[in-house]
């Protein structure tokens, strides 16, 4: 059992990063990296949001009739939100005054509502706690990543302070040079273009990474996939529910399975 | 093979007849075409102007080397297309940029705007012009400053924005501030013809470009007929360097005929916008950007129909 949450745990940090492989929540990601410390405080905020949201709808997930989980997921995700919110304005002013809009607009983050659909739903709230964890800290590490590179190629600095400068200060000063080389900051970086242009690089970046990781023996398959791109060959039949009314008269649910069936080698 | 039978019963698909044209003769061709503006702008702006060109041009072919070395691909420097980039956004850059900026410029241009895309004929923006708004909107006011031994105060574009008057003779030879190939129209129109008579281009982008922006200009401006203004908003900045020079780029432009011209009216249209509404004086390369990213919609819309296809198409609408 422990072993199975630290697998769930890891997928979400690592083999699933919400970020770099399942791509979700693009809007919070590209619009409040302009900086290391934006991008931490928001990963952090989704994923206090998350984790809470993941138990509650894990303990509720047989409650919760079908046709209406939707709205009561939803509901589930504002109510912590809306806590959020007022804790962050109470508490880091200048947090939320530099995340603004975007705060709110965690209800609508795809991260969650997808975990909550494809994980929460579906098991049991200490693997969804754990999943939540994983999810939340991967989507942080991986916001605090590109706000780290666009904040140092854009502004020059780290966590507000200017350590290219600093660097070029003490390099010159070793050289014996008096007056120091100043860093004129790659502006492109802190706006629009730039959060793509990293979002890019880094993706890239890692699955490399990942497939020298296969290269070499280690295993970084996908665990435990809410839905993967291709039905044909997929194997978690759990999701075919969803889109089908369990209700409805015969066996509309295997058909879906037995056409996928048909077309997988 | 003695007597010739065997390769007359080979068979081979077509095209049979080819011309003689190959990419590096036709980039060739360009960068010859590029020659007198570069010439009269490092004649007009000095010797920093030509060192510029240099590096940049350096910067290219070597990004260019070194992604293909890396990536373990063909390696396509013998093209000569990024010399033809190199020069082109050197060019595009103001005669006092430090030096760096063409090597970051260089390296965007070909690294990103060309090669991660999947090298040349696969780009969807046009490198130079890609790299310049790079640097356009990253190092603002170095781009912007076009101060220099030779020159100082503003472009004639943006003495003509803020209401002053400016010296049409000098604009058309060239004898004003802007970036390094862009101020002389005689150099570039030497260039142009050059092009033209060797066929690598064709009128259609840019006459339809041309055409449009001077009807924009004569509809929206509210000066009448101003010979003089027409003259100098055709003469001043990038105009007649991005209409016959990167607006006419083969990868970047649509390949239907209907599509040329569609491409050049909506170029014509948006610099005019750019130039008449928008902040800045200058909006050339903004506009060919923008013309690029519509290239796979204009295209699709102006697909020529097969022969026979139109009537089988209305008959099946029909039925349905």
């Amino acid at each position: 059992m422990r072993e199975k949450n630290a697998t769930v745990f890891w997928n979400g940090l690592v083999k699933e990063n919400p970020t770099f492989v399942l791509m979700l929540g693009m809007c919070p990601t590209l619009a409040v990296t302009t900086s290391a410390i934006n991008g931490l405080g928001m990963g952090l905020t989704t994923t206090a949001v998350l984790v809470l949201s993941n138990v509650i709808i894990a303990l509720l997930r047989n409650i919760i009739p079908n046709r209406v989980r939707i709205p009561a997921f939803i509901v589930i995700v504002a109510s912590f939100v809306t806590m959020a919110e007022l804790l962050l304005e109470g508490f880091i002013p200048s947090l939320y005054a530099a995340l603004g809009i975007y705060i709110p607009l965690i209800v609508v983050n795809c991260i969650i509502l997808g975990r909550a659909e494809a994980f929460a739903s579906k098991n049991g709230v200490l693997p969804s706690f754990f999943d939540g964890l994983g999810m939340g800290l991967g989507f942080t590490v991986a916001l605090t990543a590109i706000g780290i590179v666009r904040e140092l190629l854009g502004a020059g600095e780290l966590f507000g302070v200017p350590v290219i400068n600093n660097v070029l200060k003490l390099i010159s000063s070793a050289v014996g040079k008096s007056e120091p080389v100043e860093y004129v900051p790659v502006s492109i970086f802190v706006l629009a273009p730039g959060a793509f242009f990293v979002l890019a690089a880094l993706t890239a970046l890692q699955n490399r990474v990942k497939r020298e990781m296969q290269a070499k023996g280690h295993n970084a398959d996908k665990i435990q996939s809410g839905c993967s791109f291709d039905c044909a060959s997929c194997e978690d039949s759990g999701c075919a529910h969803r889109f089908v009314d369990v209700n409805a008269p015969s066996g509309s649910v295997a058909n879906v399975k037995s056409s996928s069936k048909d077309v997988s080698p | 093979m003695e007597n010739g039978l065997d390769t007359m019963f080979q068979v081979s698909s077509n095209p049979h007849v080819r011309a003689k044209d190959t990419t590096s003769r036709i980039m060739l061709y360009v960068v010859i075409a590029l020659l007198p503006a570069t010439v009269f702008g490092v004649f007009n702006f000095g010797f920093h102007a030509l060192l510029l060109v240099i590096v940049t041009v350096l910067t290219t072919v070597f990004a260019e080397y070194i992604y293909g070395r890396c990536m373990k691909k063909n390696i396509t420097v013998m093209d000569f297309s990024a010399v033809v980039t190199g020069l082109l956004l050197a060019l595009n850059l103001p005669p006092d940029a430090p030096l760096w900026i063409g090597v970051i410029g260089g390296a965007f241009a070909i690294i990103v705007v060309k090669m991660l895309f999947g090298g040349l004929g696969q780009n969807f923006m046009n490198p130079a012009l890609g790299a310049r708004c790079f640097l356009l909107i990253s190092f603002t006011s170095i781009m912007t400053n076009f101060d220099c031994d030779a020159y100082t105060g503003a472009t004639p574009l943006a003495a003509i924005k803020a209401g002053e008057g400016v010296n049409v003779l000098d604009m058309v030879i060239g004898r004003t501030a802007g970036t390094i190939g862009e101020t002389s129209m005689i150099a570039i129109l030497v260039g142009a013809a050059f092009l033209l008579v060797m066929k690598v281009i064709d009128l259609r982008v840019p006459a339809s470009y041309l055409i449009s922006f001077i009807l924009f200009i004569l509809l929206f401006s509210g000066r009448g007929l101003d010979a003089e203004y027409l003259v100098s908003q055709l003469a001043g900045g990038g105009l007649m360097l991005g209409a016959f020079f990167m607006a006419t780029d083969y990868v970047t432009r649509p390949i239907t005929a209907k599509g040329q011209y569609v491409f050049g009216v909506f170029l014509g249209i948006m610099t005019g916008i750019f130039r008449l509404f928008g902040p800045s004086a200058e909006g050339v390369s903004y506009a060919i950007i923008l013309g690029n990213l519509l290239v796979p919609l204009i295209e699709n819309f102006t697909k020529p129909a097969a022969f026979g296809k139109k009537k089988i198409r209305k008959e099946t609408s029909k039925n349905e």
